[in-house]
C-alpha cells in the first residue's frame, strides 16, 4: 500500500490536539508560577482553533482511513466541535477555582487536553481496538485529574474507586469484544454488521459478548445498576474536575454507545424483544431514570445531587438510542449535546459560588442567591429549569424529542416511565430555585468571579433559553449528522 | 495422546494451580512468585500455539521487568494482610456464587459447541523459517499504525500522571546539584585570611 499524505487530512483534529497537548506540556516547563496564565491561554486558544480545523476538514461524505481504524463522518464532526466547546467552557470556569486553591498547574491542562484527545479518538473510532484505546486514554487522564488535589483525602479515595471500577469495566468490555471478535473475525464496525448477519443473530456467543459490552458501556456511562462510582467521584473530585468530568465525556460516552451498538452491532438490536441490545438498554434506562431521580431527592450536597441527576439524564440518552431509529439517534444526540452544556453551566455556578476556603457544596449555600446576585440566580434558574425539562428551556425539547422517538417505535410504556420519573425529578431542581428565591441568605458575601467567567456563564445560561426558543437549528445539525 | 497434547495439559495444569495460588496465598510475596510461574506457564502455551514472539515478550517484559518491580514494591511496603482479609468470610458466599455463575456461563459459551474444531478448523502449521516477529512488525506499523500511535500516547499520559501525582518539590530537602559542583572555583570554597604573625 502506498502512503498518501492526503489520507492524513481527515485525522487533522487528532494530530492537532496531540501536538497542542505536547506543546502545552513543554512550554509549561519553562513558565513561572505567576505566569501560569500563559498555559491556560494557549490551551484555550488552541481549543478554539481546533473547532476551526474540525469545521475545515468536515464534509458530508464519510471517510474511513487507516485500514478501517478511523472514521470521519458528519456525526464525528459535530460531536468533536461539541467536545471542544464544552471543554473550553469547563477550563474557563475552572481557572479561578484552581487559582484560588493553589491548583493552577500545567498538568491540569496537559491532562485535560489528553482527555480531550481520548474523547475525539472515541468519537472517530471505527474499530473496537481504536475505541478501546481512546476510552483508556480518556479514563487514564481522568483518574489523574480526579486525584489532582493531592492533599485531599476525598480526592484520593474517589480516584481510587474510579480507577478500580474503571479497570474492572474495561476488563468486562474487552471480554465482550473478544467474544464478538471470536465469532465474527472482525473488529471493524463497518464490516461487523455483515459478519453478524452471516453468523446468525441468535448465536449464543454473540449475545454473550453483547451483554458484556453493554455492561462495560453502562459502567462508563454511569447507568444503573453500574452507577455506584458516579456520586463518589463527583463528590470527591475537586469541583473544577467534576465540571470537566461531568460535561464533555458524556458526549464521548454517547459516541461510544453509537459506534459500538449502532455502527457495529445494529443487527443485534432485537427490535421488540429482550434478547437484543434494545431490551438491555430498556432495563438500564428505566432503572437509571428511577434510581437517579429518587436518590437525588435525598441529597443535601449539590455535587452528589448533580451526580444522581447525571444518572437520570443518562437514562434519557439511552432512551433515545434504544429506539433504534434515526429519529431516536438524532434525539439522543441532541439530548447529549444539550446535557453537556447544561452540566457545564450548572457546575459553573457551583464554582462561581465557591471561593478560597469555601466550597458551595451544600444546598443551604444557595439560599437567597437572588438577593446576593439576581443575574446569576436567574442563570441558575434557567439551567435548573432546563435540567428539569420545563418549557421554554431547551431541556424540555430534548426530553420531548426523545420521548417522541420512543413512542413512535411503540414503546409507549417506557416513555410513560420516563415522563413519570422526570416529574419526580423536577422536585429537586425546583427545590434549588425555591432556596434561591424564597429563602433568606445565610451568607451575605458577594460573588467573586472574573469578567470572562461572568460573560461566558451568562451566555451559557442564556443559551438554554435561546436553544429552547429556537431548537430547530441544533436539531437539524444533529439530523444531518446522523444522516436521517 | 500426542506429546504436544501432553505438554499442553501439563502447562495448563501448572497455570491453573499457580493462578489459584496467586489469590489464595496469605503472603503477598508468595502470591507474586506464583504469578510469575503463571506467566511462564502461559508463555509455554503460547509457544505451543506458534506465537513465539509473544511468548518471549511475556517472559522478558512481565517476568523480567514488571514482576521484579512488583516484588520490590511488595517487599518495601509493609502490607497488613489481616485488614485486607477482613470481611473475607462474610463476602465468601457471594463471591463463590458469582464465581460459579461466571464459570457456568463461560463453560456454556466457550465450549466445543461454539468453538469446536468443526466450527473453526485448526490453522495450518507454518514452516520452520516462518517468522511471526516479522509478521507482527509488518502489520503493527501499517494496518495498526493508528491504534499503535494511540497506545504510545497512553504511555505518555501515564508518565505525566505518575509524575504529576507523586512528585513534590520539598523546599527543605538537601540535594546536590552536579552542575554547581562542577563549576565550583577555589575562591568559593577557600577563603584566604591574612593574619599578622603572633609576636612572642
Amino acid at each position: 500500500m502506498q502512503f498518501d499524505s492526503n489520507q492524513l487530512i481527515p485525522v487533522l483534529p487528532e494530530i492537532y490536539i496531540l501536538s497542542l497537548a505536547c506543546l502545552v506540556l513543554v512550554i509549561d516547563l519553562f513558565i513561572k508560577q505567576e505566569n501560569r496564565i500563559v498555559t491556560y491561554g494557549i490551551t484555550q486558544i488552541g481549543l478554539l482553533l481546533a473547532v476551526a480545523i474540525t469545521v475545515a476538514v468536515g464534509q458530508p461524505q464519510t471517510q474511513i482511513i487507516f485500514d478501517g481504524s478511523y472514521i470521519r463522518d458528519p456525526m464525528s464532526d459535530v460531536l468533536k466541535v461539541g467536545i471542544f466547546v464544552v471543554s473550553f467552557l469547563a477550563f474557563l470556569y475552572a481557572k479561578d477555582y484552581l487559582r484560588d486553591r493553589d491548583l493552577f498547574k500545567g498538568e491540569f491542562y496537559t491532562l485535560g487536553l489528553f482527555a480531550v484527545l481520548g474523547m475525539i479518538i472515541m468519537v472517530s473510532a471505527n474499530s473496537f481496538l481504536t475505541i478501546y484505546l481512546g476510552l483508556e486514554l480518556l479514563a487514564l487522564s481522568m483518574y489523574a485529574l480526579v486525584a489532582f488535589n493531592r492533599d485531599s483525602q476525598d480526592g484520593a479515595e474517589a480516584a481510587m474507586k474510579y480507577f478500580v471500577l474503571g479497570a474492572l469495566a474495561s476488563g468486562i468490555l474487552l471480554y465482550g469484544i473478544s467474544m464478538v471478535y471470536g465469532m465474527t473475525g472482525t473488529i471493524r464496525f463497518d464490516e461487523l454488521g455483515g459478519a453478524i448477519q452471516k453468523v446468525g443473530l441468535d448465536n449464543v456467543v454473540l449475545v454473550f459478548g453483547l451483554v458484556f459490552i453493554v455492561i462495560g458501556l453502562s459502567f462508563k456511562l454511569g447507568a444503573v445498576p453500574f452507577h455506584m462510582w458516579v456520586p463518589d467521584v463527583y463528590h470527591g473530585a475537586p469541583t473544577a474536575v467534576t465540571l470537566f468530568l461531568g460535561s464533555a465525556p458524556k458526549i464521548a460516552a454517547f459516541a461510544l454507545a453509537m459506534r459500538m451498538l449502532v455502527d457495529g452491532m445494529e443487527p443485534l438490536v432485537g427490535q421488540g424483544g429482550w434478547q437484543g441490545w434494545q431490551g438491555m438498554l430498556i432495563v438500564l434506562a428505566v432503572l437509571s431514570m428511577a434510581i437517579g431521580n429518587l436518590i437525588a431527592i435525598a441529597q443535601t450536597n449539590i455535587k452528589r445531587m448533580l451526580a444522581y441527576s447525571t444518572i437520570s439524564h443518562v437514562g434519557f440518552i439511552l432512551l433515545g438510542i434504544l429506539a433504534g431509529t434515526k429519529e431516536g439517534y438524532t434525539a439522543a444526540m441532541f439530548y447529549t449535546l444539550v446535557y453537556a452544556l447544561m452540566s457545564a453551566g450548572g457546575f459553573g455556578i457551583v464554582i462561581a459560588l465557591s471561593r478560597r476556603g469555601f466550597e458551595a457544596e451544600n444546598l443551604d449555600d444557595y439560599k437567597g442567591l437572588n438577593q446576593r446576585n439576581p443575574w446569576f440566580a436567574g442563570m441558575m434558574l434557567l439551567l435548573m429549569f432546563s435540567m428539569a425539562g420545563v418549557p421554554p428551556t431547551v431541556g424540555f425539547f430534548a426530553k420531548l424529542f426523545v420521548l417522541d422517538a420512543v413512542v413512535s417505535v411503540d414503546l409507549t410504556w417506557v416513555a410513560l416511565v420516563g415522563v413519570f420519573f422526570s416529574i419526580i425529578g423536577a422536585f429537586y431542581y425546583i427545590r434549588i430555585i425555591k432556596l434561591m428565591y424564597f429563602d433568606k441568605p445565610s451568607d451575605e458575601s458577594p460573588l467573586s468571579m472574573g469578567v470572562d467567567t461572568q460573560v461566558v456563564l451568562s451566555l451559557n445560561g442564556l443559551s438554554m433559553l435561546y436553544l429552547g426558543l429556537f431548537p430547530a437549528g441544533l436539531l437539524s445539525i444533529c439530523h444531518t449528522a446522523i444522516g436521517g | 495422546m500426542t506429546f504436544e497434547k501432553f505438554i499442553f495439559y501439563v502447562l495448563a495444569a501448572v497455570l491453573i494451580i499457580s493462578a489459584t495460588m496467586v489469590i489464595t496465598r496469605k503472603n503477598p510475596v508468595h502470591a507474586a512468585l506464583s504469578l510469575i510461574l503463571a506467566f511462564v506457564a502461559s508463555s509455554g502455551i503460547w509457544l505451543l500455539a506458534e506465537a513465539e514472539f509473544l511468548a518471549i515478550v511475556l517472559v522478558l517484559v512481565y517476568v523480567g521487568a514488571v514482576m521484579v518491580l512488583f516484588l520490590f514494591v511488595l517487599m518495601m511496603l509493609d502490607i497488613d494482610v489481616a485488614t485486607l482479609r477482613a470481611g473475607f468470610i462474610k463476602m465468601l458466599p457471594l463471591g463463590i456464587l458469582m464465581a460459579i455463575a461466571m464459570a457456568a456461563e463461560l463453560i456454556l459459551v466457550v465450549g466445543p459447541e461454539n468453538f469446536g474444531l468443526d466450527k473453526f478448523a485448526a490453522p495450518a502449521r507454518h514452516a520452520a523459517d516462518y517468522s511471526n516477529t516479522e509478521e507482527l512488525g509488518g502489520v503493527l506499523y501499517t494496518v495498526y499504525m493508528y491504534p499503535f500511535e494511540i497506545a504510545a500516547v497512553i504511555l505518555l499520559v501515564a508518565i505525566i500522571a505518575a509524575i504529576g501525582l507523586t512528585m513534590r518539590r520539598r523546599p527543605d530537602s538537601k540535594y546536590l546539584d552536579p552542575a554547581n559542583q562542577v563549576v565550583v572555583k577555589r575562591k568559593d570554597r577557600v577563603r584566604m585570611v591574612s593574619m599578622d604573625a603572633e609576636k612572642g
